[in-house]
């Protein structure tokens, strides 16, 4: 596989939310407005690249048996890292999205790419994999996060233009479950035909 | 009194699926059959109450005095992952039934966000230890609750003729929004 295709492939055939479904918990979550959707995707994004990176150059230290704990442990630095700069630099962000920064320790993509890719692949291979993937996932959590935030209070990054109240159950947590799942049989449709 | 509404807050108002988001990957993916689901909810309970009373103590008694809170995240998954480990090997040993029963569901758990988002909002809360493990309780019952209800309604859905497109995970997500609408009813409760 070309490194073209290596970065392509989280957009579309492999997207991580719309193919894959991981990462559902902050797709979900987040997605109140397009801005918190992006920044969730980006600080994924890091993660996930700054993760494949290290676990690349590395992987012929770990011993097999314990490599799952090993990942475990470089990727929830990283979070950390995530966590603490965000608080310094973007604190208003970080209260939106919360519990989530932590969590990115948990979300199945970021162990998924580790085990799956960066454990058999050179580093540069890992970076673009990663890259591409964590753009894959920030593109589809800035997706629904606009159509939840056109519907529900009729803005699109925090620019207003449908004056008034708009479809509110849509910021709300039903309106996450009802759009990702019209969201998705629409892709799926898409990418039958 | 408060302990009441900590469990009535956690069971339904602000349930752990419908309204936190937490634990929806096995959510959807264990929410088949009616039976595997009460089997991973109460894997979930058990681990769940064993894991927020653990990373409570570490956290107050090494963390904090050590004035390395910082490491909470990575301190608190390598808790976790070691825990749901020896439960395992314990439950082997000690109780082959219920290791049949729960066996499975187990591995699966570590990587459940449910189990870590209730360890870490046990702190934003500031909650202390007794209030914890009500909170972690009520959240699990609210998470085999919602895992049941679904399982329940998507037995059901096999029946019936689904479009094509909106067939699987699509179906089921609308389904779980519909249940998530029933669920803000409760919004005045507490």
């Amino acid at each position: 596989m070309n490194q073209m295709q290596n970065f392509t492939k989280g957009f579309i055939k492999n997207n991580p939310v719309f193919a894959l479904l991981l990462g559902m918990c902050p797709t979900l979550g987040v997605t109140t407005s397009a801005i918190n959707g992006l920044g969730m995707g980006l600080a994924t994004t890091f993660v996930l690249v700054a993760a494949n990176v290290v676990i690349s150059l590395i992987k012929n230290i770990i011993p097999d048996k314990v490599r799952i704990p090993a990942f475990i442990v470089v990727i929830a630095s990283f979070v950390t890292i995530v966590d603490l700069v965000m608080a310094g630099y973007a604190p208003a962000l970080h209260e939106q999205l919360g519990l989530f920064i932590p969590l990115i320790v948990v979300n199945c993509i970021v162990l998924g790419r580790a085990e799956a890719f960066a454990s058999k692949n050179g580093v540069f291979s890992s970076f673009i994999d990663g890259f591409g993937m964590g753009l894959g996932f920030a593109f589809a959590l800035t997706l629904l996060g606009g159509i939840r935030e056109i519907l529900g209070s009729g803005a699109i990054f925090g620019f207003k233009f449908i004056p008034g109240d708009a479809i509110l159950v849509f910021v709300l947590a039903p309106g996450a479950f009802i759009a990702l799942g019209y969201l998705i049989a629409l892709i799926n449709k898409l990418r039958s035909a | 009194m408060e302990y009441i509404i900590i469990i009535i807050s956690a069971i339904f108002v602000n349930n752990i699926v419908f309204a936190q988001f937490l634990g929806i990957c096995p959510f959807l993916g264990v929410s088949n059959k009616l039976s595997t689901s009460v089997g991973m909810g109460g894997a979930v309970v058990f681990v769940m109450t064993l894991a927020t009373i653990v990373t409570y103590l570490i956290y107050q008694f090494i963390l904090i005095p050590l004035g390395i809170g910082f490491l909470q995240t990575i301190s608190y998954i390598l808790v976790i992952a070691a825990l749901v480990q020896m439960v395992e090997i314990i439950l082997k040993k000690v109780s082959p039934s219920m290791y049949q029963a729960l066996g499975i569901f187990l591995p699966l758990i570590t990587t459940n966000c449910a189990v870590l988002g209730v360890a870490i909002l046990v702190i934003q809360k500031n909650l202390n230890l007794l209030e914890s493990v009500v909170f972690a309780v009520a959240n699990a019952v609210g998470f085999t609750l919602a895992l049941v209800v679904f399982a329940g309604i998507r037995e059901h859905m096999e029946l019936m003729g689904v479009p094509k497109g909106m067939r699987g995970i699509p179906i089921a997500l609308v389904v779980a929004g519909l249940l998530s609408l029933a669920f803000m009813g409760f919004a005045g409760l507490v």
